[in-house]
């Protein structure tokens, strides 16, 4: 007998008995001869409990995780301290055991985190509808997609190529299903978004713009002008937004955007070497009855007493079937709950404090390292710049124990010797000098020793 | 329910607490210089008004949501049979293992030479998940179930391409999960949808009408929604192989099946699994779970990139292969959801697996035999009578025509004897549908409590309905007016006016 399951011999008696077999063999009966397996499954045998923690533990050990060393690393997912609390209440089975809330009366308390994430993502986006959680970033992309073929009917989507590179994958995977087309918009030679190049490619069978804020460099982008050459033939627009900076940037919600959607790791979840996160999806109000995923609302009981239920369900694949909005089911409402307790410890104010600890460390850290910037105008929490015979430099900083970034190249074949370097507030002004010297200072000091000798 | 019966409503959320000038933040001290953000920023890009969220100090936060948390129904209270769902016990283990910094800190770009540990728990999970389904090549990278199901049919889009065919059409049987037809639409095909014979499997009569040239693929749970193994599996794999098209496994059902027998050997092309129900993890409310999918040699040019690769004794990310449909998403995949799957295929090993099914389909025909009698089978009969596998159906036709309470009305009466009900009005074409699902993880006692609450529900309907119509009556809150909350949708909250 496995420690999950708790057959004795007498109830395993007992139990055929009731169901009127002789042996447990028989329930498999209706499986014909010809598909049975017979034979074990080739795996190892079980083991216990203190074995399978030893293992998992050397597998982890092998690993160089963000604490092991001094991580510039982003690109998407970000190194942000976690605090505490968050682990306590996450650990807590109420939050952690339950299903999906189909039970609405025995499931208040995860219908109403429900109702307070999509409150606290509807004041960062500045939109008026935001549902319970999509899987993550760069899927939720591609469900805005989704929404504007429905929406539109149009056939098009057009891409800023400042818009992360697994988001533009993605959005193209899922479009080659839904029947869509996807074209990219260059980057200007500052690394923001071309809104000439923007506003030429857009036409009558553009269906969505998408954009990033702030985009992969790291460029804080003009949403506003961008939104208006997007929209001039009636596409939707969207933005891909880190809802971090958004505490301090103008909310998306303000300068025409229809559907704000993104990665929400940096709200209080982990790195876990790329998930589980979660992805939000906040819209307009025209678009609530074509959200994908859950949406909880706000209702009374038969005693008048407030309450909360899965709402407007009948956008839904159990409902609705071929005729939904979107296919998703099972969605992140664990990693939104950290989402929203993230917010909500870090308050009206600390939201803000963090954006500009952020924005000035970011800032900084370019000064410090002195190289040629590829997105030279405003940027926030990452930048890229050049740097001289990069490979050697990377192999000498991570011997030095410091991650300082990652390589543009494999995405951005244009800037093949490009670093993105991410700041969280982890990374003090100590930790950035000591990138400086590692990073810069090589770089720098060639050119120096050149006019030296000019002179 | 803690202290706010002395701070009043227990409804209250965590934005109706704030009070201005409260705060469980500390930023850490700014050690660059102090510049003004406008010079940093452009000025229309700077937010005006900071984002109303709330002002509270941190411990009211925790009571704030530990008061939520105990509203909750949840697994490690009690019984939640609910079907399809396979809500089986989540190993503490899994917890303490996928929190350890080497895992839950690690970023998704280190580089493959300092993620080893993690790329080789990858690949050895993906072996394991092969061998499982009879089929030897895995992508992890599917977030859940549904999307899982999407990479399938983008995977079978790419594969007929690829053949230079335009197939238009994917077949789902009328016992299907929603997910199913819904990825369809996704997928850019149309659902033609394939009757069930009088036994409760596919009407093979109807298949071979509908299994044209057009057709790009047949979805098919095995065992299906109603609990049953489909017996003609062959002859159905040889019908939709004859036409052309793919056989694609929805896994929601895996867990009647673990090393007995195997989608691959069965002739399915490609397969999910859901890591969130077959593999134990815990579902959070809703998530997060993770649909890797498998397939077979003619399918595995298309997987998605990255591929976990071995290369002697080093592991790697491939991310060149040309065939591929691409990214369905970004990273690798829902790694903290991998390293709790991977402990438990770990703990169970293939004679535990093979053991959880048996249990499974133990439990399931135990329950459904105590359902079966008298007092409980005349109001809730079985809707499809054969030895059943890890779950089965009931009809409250009986109880409605006989007691005038309906399946949601003993949904909802369950709720007061704490057990969670089964899944219901599912699937569809049985009425009043209850479907059960107990789990390998359940004990004897707990399936007898199981019956005991069905019992006196229903004996007590016989006296008064009225009290089963009008359940639940000692939850946080009772009946909820879920139509008035769809026609006048409140989805956040604002302050009074």
């Amino acid at each position: 007998m496995s420690r999950y399951t708790g057959v004795t011999d007498e109830d395993l008696r007992e139990m055929l008995d009731a169901i009127g077999v002789g042996s447990l063999e028989v329930l498999f009966a209706d499986i014909p001869e010809s598909v049975r397996l017979g034979r074990e499954l080739d795996l190892p045998q079980g083991q216990s409990e203190q074995e399978v923690y030893e293992h998992l533990s050397a597998l982890a050990g092998r690993n160089r995780h963000a604490e092991a060393e001094i991580s510039f690393l982003g690109a998407g997912m970000y190194d942000h301290y976690v605090p505490a609390l968050i682990d306590t209440l996450l650990g807590r089975s109420e939050f952690l055991t339950p299903y999906t809330p189909y039970q609405p009366e025995i499931s208040q308390g995860g219908l109403q985190v429900m109702f307070e994430f999509q409150t606290a993502i509807s004041e960062l986006t500045g939109l008026p509808v935001s549902n319970a959680s999509v899987y993550e970033g760069p899927s939720a992309v591609a469900a805005a997609g989704y929404l504007a073929k429905l929406e539109t009917k149009r056939t098009r989507l057009v891409a800023s190529r400042g818009l992360h590179p697994h988001s533009r994958a993605a959005l193209a995977t899922h479009a080659a299903g839904y029947g869509m087309e996807v074209v990219e918009v260059p980057l200007d030679d500052e690394g923001a978004t071309d809104v000439e190049a923007l506003a030429a490619a857009v036409d009558d069978d553009t269906a969505a713009v998408f954009v990033q804020q702030p985009n992969f460099l790291g460029t804080v982008e003009d949403l506003g002008a961008l939104s208006e050459a997007g929209k001039r033939t009636g596409a939707l627009f969207v933005c891909a937004a880190d809802p971090i900076p958004l505490g301090i940037l103008k909310p998306p919600g303000e300068l025409g955007v229809d559907l704000c959607v993104g990665e929400g790791q940096t709200l209080g979840n982990r790195l876990d070497f790329g998930g589980p996160s979660f992805g939000f999806f906040a819209a307009d109000e025209r678009f609530l009855r074509k959200m994908p995923g859950r949406i909880a609302g706000e209702t009374r009981d038969v005693d008048g007493r407030r309450g909360f239920v899965l709402t407007l369900q009948t956008r839904e694949q159990h409902i609705r079937r071929e005729k939904a909005t979107h296919n998703i089911c099972t969605a992140q409402a664990l990693n939104a709950l950290a989402g929203v307790v993230y917010l909500s410890w870090l308050g009206k104010r600390g939201l803000v404090e963090l954006g500009e600890l952020l924005l000035r460390r970011t800032h900084y850290a370019r000064e410090a390292l002195g190289l040629e910037a590829i997105n030279p105008g405003p940027i926030v929490r990452e930048f890229a710049v050049r740097v001289p015979d990069l490979p050697a430099v990377m192999a000498r900083a991570r011997d030095a124990g410091v991650h300082p970034g990652y390589p543009l190249g494999r995405d951005y074949p244009e800037f093949s010797d490009g670093l993105l370097v991410a700041v969280t507030e982890r990374r003090t002004k100590e930790h950035i000098d000591q990138l400086a010297e590692l990073v810069g200072a090589p770089a720098r000091e060639p050119a120096a020793a050149g006019e030296g000798v000019g002179v | 329910m803690s202290d706010d019966t002395l701070t009043g409503d227990d409804t209250l959320t965590v934005f109706e607490r704030s009070r201005a000038g409260r705060r469980a933040f500390t930023a850490p001290a700014t050690d660059v210089p102090e510049l003004p953000i406008e010079d940093l920023l452009p000025t229309g890009a700077i937010r005006e008004q900071p984002a109303e969220l709330p002002e509270i100090s941190e411990p009211e936060l925790v009571r704030h949501y530990t008061t939520l948390s105990s509203k909750n129904f949840h697994l490690d209270e009690g019984f939640y049979p609910l079907g399809s769902c396979t809500m089986k016990h989540n190993p503490k283990l899994h917890e303490r293992v996928a929190a350890l910094p080497g895992h839950a800190r690690l970023h998704p770009l280190q580089d493959p030479e300092y993620a080893q540990g993690a790329l080789e728990l990858m690949w050895r999970l993906q072996g394991a998940l092969g061998e499982i389904a009879g089929l030897p090549h895995v992508s992890l990278q599917p977030s859940a179930g549904s999307h899982g199901e999407l990479a399938g049919l983008l995977l079978t889009r790419a594969y007929h391409e690829d053949r230079g065919e335009q197939r238009t059409k994917v077949l789902t049987p009328d016992t299907a999960h929603g997910t199913n037809p819904a990825t369809v639409t996704m997928a850019g095909y149309e659902v033609v949808k394939v009757g069930t014979a009088p036994d409760g499997g596919v009407d093979l009569d109807d298949l071979r009408e509908k299994a044209g040239q057009d057709v790009a693929c047949l979805m098919l749970t095995n065992p299906n929604t109603l609990g049953l193994f489909d017996r003609n599996i062959e002859e159905i794999a040889h019908i939709v192989h004859d036409a052309g098209a793919t056989l694609y496994y929805d896994g929601a059902n895996l867990n009647a099946v673990m090393g007995v027998a195997r989608p691959g050997d069965m002739g399915f092309d490609i397969v999910h699994f859901n890591l969130h129900k077959t593999f134990t993890q815990p579902h959070g409310g809703g998530g997060p779970g993770a649909g890797p999918i498998a397939c077979s040699d003619r399918i595995e040019p298309f997987l998605p990139i990255p591929q976990i690769v071995r290369r002697g004794e080093r592991f790697d990310l491939e991310h060149e292969r040309p065939e591929s449909i691409g990214k369905l998403r970004g990273f690798q995949g829902n790694f903290g959801v991998f390293v709790r799957s991977y402990a438990y295929i770990c703990s169970l090993g293939s004679d535990g697996l093979k053991e959880a099914s048996g249990v499974a389909l133990l439990n399931a025909n135990y329950l459904k035999a105590l359902m079966g009698e008298p007092g409980i089978a005349e109001y809730l009969p079985i809707a499809f009578d054969r030895t059943c596998m890890h779950e089965f159906v009931l009809s409250g036709q009986g109880a409605k025509d006989k007691l005038g309470i309906r399946t949601l009305d003993i949904a909802k009466r369950m709720l007061d004897h704490s057990v969670h009900p089964p899944t219901v009005y599912f699937p569809l074409l049985v009425d009043e549908a209850l479907m059960i699902e107990p789990t390998e993880t359940e004990t004897k006692e707990r399936l007898d409590h199981f019956a005991e609450v069905v019992r006196s529900i229903l004996e007590e309907a016989k006296e008064d309905p009225e009290v089963a119509r009008t359940a639940p009556h000692t939850t946080p809150v009772r009946r909820l007016d879920e139509a008035g909350a769809a026609k006048r949708p409140v989805v956040r909250w604002r302050p009074a006016a």
